[in-house]
This record gives C-alpha cells, structure tokens and sequence, in this order.
C-alpha cells in the first residue's frame, strides 16, 4: 500500500570535471534548443549539479508537522480565531521554475492552513498573489498555484486576486527604515491579524523578508534596493551575508516586524528535478557520458523536431513542461529563523565547491527566466539570465575573474511579449538605443517610465509587467557588468546582441577565439552545466 | 454381424410409442407440451429421488458463486479496456457531461485502493470507470450485488467482462464476498464499491454498511470516498430510459483508519468523508470545509420528514450549484 516513495539511489554531490581529450561534447542549452559543444582540453572544467536530493516521503504531514511546530512562534492553530482578518500571499507564477507539476506545493500549503482557518472559524480570509511588479497572474496560472479547489472557493467572491501596487487606496505605508527607506505593504495585509506567507525558495535570495518586503510592495519601497548602487554592492546577491539586496530588504522587514501585523512565513524547498528521472527530458540533469542509448535516441529527435518546428511552437512545448520536483523541506515560523533552515537546504541542493576563478566562463541559457513564463524570453531577459542570475550563482567570488569574459548561448532573437512585456519594447528600442550604461539609464529614463500612465494600465488591468520592470532587469546586471571585460553571446542575433552592448559569435570556437583578444591567449574556460541549478562556492 | 448393446442401444430400439409411455400421435396433440414433459421418463426426464434421501446438489454458479477469474485474465481485460475506453466513455460523454473534480488529491498514493462512493443509478459504475485516474482505472473490480448482476450466466459474465464485476452477497453476512475481495486487494486489485448497498430509492443517499471500512482495515489499503452527482436525474432506479444531464464526479482525500480504530467507527468517517465531498460539490471547498469544522455538513441521507419534503429539499440541493433561483425574488 500506501503513500507514494522516492526511492532513488543515494543522490551523488555535484561536479567539478577537469576536461580532456576524452570528454565528450558538453551540453548547452540555447533558448529552445541546445548545443553539444566541445571545449579545450587541459585548460577547461565543467561544473555539474548535485543529483536531486529525495524528497519528503509523506508532504502532506511534512506540512502539517510545519503548521503544528512552528520555528519561533506559536503553532498556526494558536493563531487563528473567528472573527479575526487573516490573509494568505504566495509567491506568483517567477517562482519555481519550470513551474512545478501539479499539485503545485503552494496549493498543498494553502489548504492545509486553511483547513485549520476553518477549524478556528475565520471567515474574512484574503488571498494574495505577492507578486510585487511583475505580471498579474491568469486564472489558469493562479489555478495550477493555488489548485481549483481554492480558486473555485475565493476568486468569484473577490477574495482571491493579484497583487496591485499602483493602487494607492490599496498600499499603506508603515514607515521607514534607518537609512531613509520607505516600507509600503498592501494594506489589506497591514491591517491583517495575521499574514500567513507561503513560499518556494528556488534559489537562496527568494524568501525571508524579501517575500513581504517585496512581495507586497510597491515601487515606492522597491526603488530603494532595486537599483544600480545596491546591485553592485550585491556580491553576489544570492549570498546573504554578502548581499545588499538582502540587508536592505531584512531593514525593511525590522519595520514591518515593528510597525506591521503578525507575520507567520511558510517556506518551501524543492529538489534539483527539474526534468525528470525517467522523462523525455531526463538526458539534460545526466553527465553526458551517462547518457543511455535511449537518452542519446532521445535527443538526436528532439533536435530534429525542434529544427522542423516554428519558434511559436517551440515555445508552446518548452513552456508546456511541468518539472516533477521533490519537496525537500517545509518550515513555517517566524520570519528570520524559518529562513536561516530554508537557506541551509537551498545550499545543500544548489552548492558546488569549486577552486579558483577562470578567465572565461561559459554558460547555455535555457528558455525560462522568472520573467517570461507562458512568454518570450525578449534580450532584456537574456541579459538577466546571464548577467543576473547565472553569473551571481557564486558564493565566495565570481566564478570568472575581475576583467574577465562571459560567454552565453542563446539565439537572443529580438522578440518580445507584447502583452507581458511593453515596458521592455520601449527600454529596447528607447533606452538601449541611446546607451546600455545602467547607471546613465538609471538616471535618465527611470522615473519616466515608472511613473508613464499607460504602462501603469497596462500593469494594473492587463498582464503586463510595470513599467520600471526592464530597468530593475538592467541593474539585476550591472554587477557582472562592473566586473567582466567582456561578454559574447553564440548563436545571437547579431543586431540584437550589439544593441545589448555585448559581442556575438557564430560559433563557441569563435567566441573562444574573441575572447583571448580580452584575457589573453591560452585563458581557462569555466562552464556551468546549468540547469538543474547549482551555485558555485568559489574558493 | 455385429449386435448393439447397452442403454443408449437399448433405447433405440425401443418404439417411439414405448419411450413416450402409452401415449399415441393423436393424444399427443390434445395434452399439448407440458402433458409431453410429464410423460417423458427417465433418463430423457431426470430420476426422482427417492424418499428419505438427501438429495446432493451440485453449487449454483450463479450469485455469489459466480466464477470470475477469468475477467482478470489478460484477455479479458484487453476486452474491458477496449469497453471502457471505446464505448462507455463516448456514451458517458454524451449521456453525462460529466465534471470531473479534485483527482489529485490522489497524487500521493499508491497501490490498491478501495474507491467508496454514493449510488444513484447503474450509470455510476461507467461514469467511475471512466473517471477514476490510471492507474488504477484499468485495475480495478466493482463491488455488485450477487442477487441482481449476477443472478444468471449471462448477466454474470456480463458484469465481470465488461465492469469487472465481482459479486457481493448484500442480504446476507457471509465471508466469501470479503475473501474474495480481500484476496484481490491483496493481489494488487482496486476494489470500487457502494456501501449503501444498494441505488437510491429516492435521490438521497442510505446508510453506509460497513464492508468498504472492513476491508481497508483487513487490507491497510487506503479509501478514497467519491462523491457522485446528477446521475440520479439520468437513469434512477426504476427507470428504463435514460435522460442527459450534467454529472459530478468529486474525488476525496484518502482516508487510513486511525490506529485502533474500530471498523464501526472507521465506517461513520467514512460515510461522513462522502457527505463532505456532496456538501462542497453542491458549494464549494471553503464553504463544505467551513460547515464541516461547525458541524453542519449535509448528511447524505437527506431530512427525517416526509417524502415529498424530502423531494422538495432534494430539489433545493441539486438547485445549489446552479445557482439558479427557481421562484423570482418578490
């Protein structure tokens, strides 16, 4: 009988492979598709992920145990009670990616604790999508997060919705922190009892106070660490002690905790499985000297197919897939200390330990960033994929030294989402057209487009990202900006790639090549076999 | 020249007026066929027993002595398959529009499970045959009753091809219906059943018996409650012709007996598990959920008044999801 179990062969850490004669073509994914690349011998290393960790056998008393023992606070069920106003947020559809397959852990969650709501007698209960300035959410995609059963009881009521910054009847403000920063939350969670947060922390910069902090806010608040000075002193920001994302958003938190209502966070952690043990996907989280002969069949049609289709029908495939994540861990609580066991599990997914920097790293850009789910990953987005958020998966240093250069695969097509994207037209054709310096552009064009009318309606009553969106993508760069003497993209559309400010190459040789006129010859190639997601711990 | 002996030779020579007795061709005629039966002998008719002796009978084949193991045979089950997903699921579709809800609340489960749900109508079993998730839609056998599917060969063989069905004895306690579905649970087998017994005399539900909540303890499988709607308004009992209309089909949480827990009391969750899931088909999972910790889910069984009132609040119920007024508001 009974509940479902992973039982799977002891998960091995991850990687780091120094490159020889022997070692076969490397994986690169390039948007929807993918390259197999060879790299040079004796002066390469390819770093690979951990294998999936297991996940928890039993989920649902995983969540329970979490509900009923919470870190630093009193159990869930101590404090619900009727007549009290209590809201759920969760985080949008950024978050996992790809998103997970149903039932997605962010239903699971939000049932159970409002099993226990109904257990207490609340009625006046709200549920948010904390989706800050991104994208509202579709009724589809808010189904598959919060499960039908929860959307069929509170969206006809009004009761479930998205999250609106710009409306200034719904934002309040709590104060401000130490160094002048302004703390704006929904004010439906401000004048809560109780927030109940439910997370999923993908990466180690998602959860903690940035979920409320962030999540619930609006520009107002945002602007104070979403900008080029904080992201440059965010080094990187996926490692807290070292990240100024994180401290300004654990500032702004000390206000919320003083000045704003109870907050009881869930957070969530899922494992590395992003494309499946067994599935038409399963070749790309193996080493590929690993790969079965049905891996290597596998493939070799799925290039093919993938070359006979459109770039729409790409798209529809690639973003179809539902990753089967295990849950690796439940913890709810207060803020702070749920987050420091949340991030432990993150780390012990996503660390790899790897020595010494490298004069070129290399990296294949998937199809997905947590901007264009169900949408086109635009060249802004390249750029955030590549510059934010590959090359900050370090702790220590970079994975590539000061002055060194990035190399990226990615066709980088210059296609946008008209309905999700706008904003990220105009900063193109706009912005990028006059200079790519995030700090000139921070000054220049920030305000204008944060404040444009159109782009607020467009945010507030279609699907479309705020207008200030492709600027915060911008700076989400401009660390590695600041740090590299060079990027090139391969296989880039090479009008679109030198709009980026970057330089593109036809092939990886190529770009090898380019390279050495930047760091010298014979430099040291670093690659990062990502996804699955794995943070490099740089010594 | 060779000579024939023993009785079949020994009958053949008789004369056809001595193997029909002293009857003639023209009295024939009068007595008509029951005059023939009465005076055929044996061994054309059977021998009577004589008196004083117990008389041996060989077991009926029919009810629950009905044998179904070979509807688990692999062809067979190629067969049901074919049934299942050729004819009763285009059927359904059209016959029940059915709105299937809340299946992945089985994503965590595996292996056998005991399917319990309520019972309105012979559509039920296909419409949960064809709604039930794989994989245990295709592993899966049907509790039925064995004095009405399987009361002859051919309605047996029937049932067992092309539902599965195995037959369980309802007027009666006896353990070979709980073996039986004990040993396929045990084999790996899905069991659907409806501890009512039996389909709704009146479109309100009756109450549970308890051999769903035996088994799952007997097996430590887990049950999973299933609550059906509208299939009462297609074909109630009693009826012969069947009408369109929209179905629910609205799966539950499984369900593992509490440690210790006795099967009586194992058998009421059960049955209040199945009301729930009517009470949030009929309204939704927060309201169900919100009655259910105040003590006011719905019971299946419908009010303790009189018929027709109880007719009137069956209306009011199956009215709720529509969500439409039947008097206008004065």
């Amino acid at each position: 009988m009974a509940r479902k179990s992973d039982e799977r062969p002891t998960p091995r850490p991850g990687l780091v492979l120094d490159v020889d004669r022997s070692t076969p073509p490397i994986l690169f994914h390039h948007g929807e598709g993918f390259r197999l690349e060879k790299l040079p011998a004796g002066r390469s290393r390819v770093i690979y992920p951990h294998e999936p960790l297991p996940g928890v056998a039993d989920v649902e008393s995983t969540i329970s145990h979490a509900l009923d023992n919470p870190i630093g606070s009193e159990p869930l069920s101590a404090l619900l009670f009727a007549g009290m106003k209590l809201t759920i947020a969760f985080d949008d559809i950024s978050l996992p990616l790809p998103p997970m397959r149903a039932p997605d852990i962010r239903q699971r969650v939000i049932e159970a604790v409002l099993d226990r709501a109904a257990a207490a007698g609340v009625d006046d209960v709200h549920i948010i999508a904390a989706l800050a300035l991104h994208r509202r959410m579709t009724e589809a995609e808010l189904r598959h997060a919060v499960g039908d059963r929860v959307y069929d009881a509170f969206a006809p009521a009004g009761t479930l919705y998205n999250h609106d910054a710009e409306d200034p009847e719904a934002m309040t403000s709590l104060g401000t922190t130490g160094h002048g920063e302004d703390v704006v939350i929904s004010r439906r969670a401000a004048e809560s009892d109780l927030v109940v947060y439910v997370n999923i922390n993908l990466v180690a910069m998602d959860g903690g106070w940035k979920s409320t902090a962030t999540g619930l806010s609006s520009y107002q608040a945002l602007r104070h660490h979403h900008n080029v000075e904080t992201m440059k002193h965010s080094k990187s920001f996926m490692d807290q002690e070292a990240s100024e994302l994180h401290r300004s958003n654990w500032r702004q938190g000390d206000v919320i905790k003083r000045s704003g209502p109870t907050i009881f966070q869930i957070e969530t952690t899922v494992n590395n499985n992003t494309f499946g043990h067994d599935g038409p996907l399963a070749m790309l989280q193996k080493r590929e000297w690993e790969w079965t002969a049905r891996d290597r069949a596998m493939f070799m049609g799925m290039q093919t197919g993938l070359k006979a289709m459109t770039a729409r029908a790409r798209r529809a495939v690639f973003h179809s897939w539902r990753a089967p994540y295990g849950v690796t861990g439940v913890h709810a609580g207060e803020v702070e200390a749920v987050h420091e066991i949340t991030t432990e599990n993150v780390y012990k997914q996503h660390l790899v330990p790897v020595e010494g920097q490298t004069d070129i790293l290399t990296m294949g850009l998937p199809y997905l960033c947590p901007y264009n789910v169900n949408s086109i990953m635009n060249p802004i987005l390249v750029m955030v994929q590549g510059l934010g958020y590959f090359f900050n998966l370090y702790r220590g240093k970079p994975l590539v030294r000061e002055g060194g250069v990035l190399i990226m695969s990615h066709p980088t097509t210059r296609e946008f989402h008209p309905v999700h994207h706008p904003s990220y037209i105009d900063f193109f054709e706009q912005v990028l057209a006059d200079t790519t310096d995030p700090v000139e552009i921070e000054q220049k064009y920030e305000k204008q487009f944060a404040e444009d009318e159109w782009y607020r309606h467009l945010y507030r009553t279609s699907y479309a990202y705020h207008g200030v969106h492709p600027f915060y993508m911008w700076y989400w760069g401009s660390h590695a900006m600041d740090h590299l003497g060079g990027v090139i993209v391969v296989g880039g559309d090479p009008a679109t790639v030198r709009r980026l400010g970057f330089r593109p190459a036809s092939t990886l040789q190529d770009a090898l090549e380019m390279a050495t006129d930047v760091v010298g010859p014979q430099p040291t190639v670093t690659h990062i076999h990502n996804p699955p997601i794995l943070m490099a711990d740089v010594t | 020249m060779t000579t024939r002996s023993g009785p079949v030779a020994d009958l053949l020579a008789r004369r056809p007026t001595k193997l029909l007795g002293r009857s003639v061709a023209g009295r024939r005629a009068k007595r008509g066929i029951t005059g023939i039966a009465r005076s055929t002998r044996f061994p054309v008719r059977a021998a009577s027993a004589p008196k004083d002796i117990e008389v041996r009978r060989p077991p009926k084949r029919t009810g629950t002595n009905f044998p179904t193991d070979w509807a688990r045979t692999v062809p067979a089950r190629v067969a049901r398959v074919t049934i299942i997903e050729t004819l009763m699921r285009p059927a359904i579709a059209a016959l029940a529009r059915p709105e299937r809800t809340n299946a992945d609340r089985l994503g965590d489960v595996d292996g056998p499970i005991i399917f319990v749900a309520n019972h309105h109508s012979h559509v039920d079993t296909p419409l949960l045959l064809t709604s039930i998730p794989l994989p245990w839609r295709h592993e899966i056998t049907v509790g039925a009753a064995s004095d009405y599917f399987f009361g002859t060969m051919v309605t047996g063989a029937l049932s067992a091809l092309a539902i599965g069905a195995i037959p369980i004895e309802r007027s009666k306690i006896g353990r070979g219906s709980a073996d039986l579905a004990a040993g396929l649970i045990t084999d790996g087998w899905s069991l659907l059943i409806y501890p009512e017994g039996g389909r709704s005399k009146d479109g309100w539900g009756q109450p549970f018996r308890g051999g769903a909540a035996y088994l799952s303890l007997r097996c430590d499988v887990p049950i999973v409650p299933v609550y059906v709607s509208g299939t009462g308004h297609i074909l109630r009992k009693g009826s012969a012709r069947p009408h369109p209309s929209n179905t629910v089909v609205n799966f539950g949480r499984p369900i593992w007996p509490d440690p210790g827990e006795k099967s009586r009391r194992y058998n009421e969750r059960i049955e209040v598990a199945v009301a729930e899931l009517g009470d949030e088909a009929g309204s939704n999972w927060w309201e169900a959920k919100r009655r259910r910790y105040s003590g006011e889910t719905p019971g299946l069984g419908g009010p303790s008044v009189g018929s027709w009132r109880r007719a009137w609040a069956l209306g009011d119920r199956s009215a709720r999801r529509a969500r439409t007024r039947r008097w206008p508001e004065i």
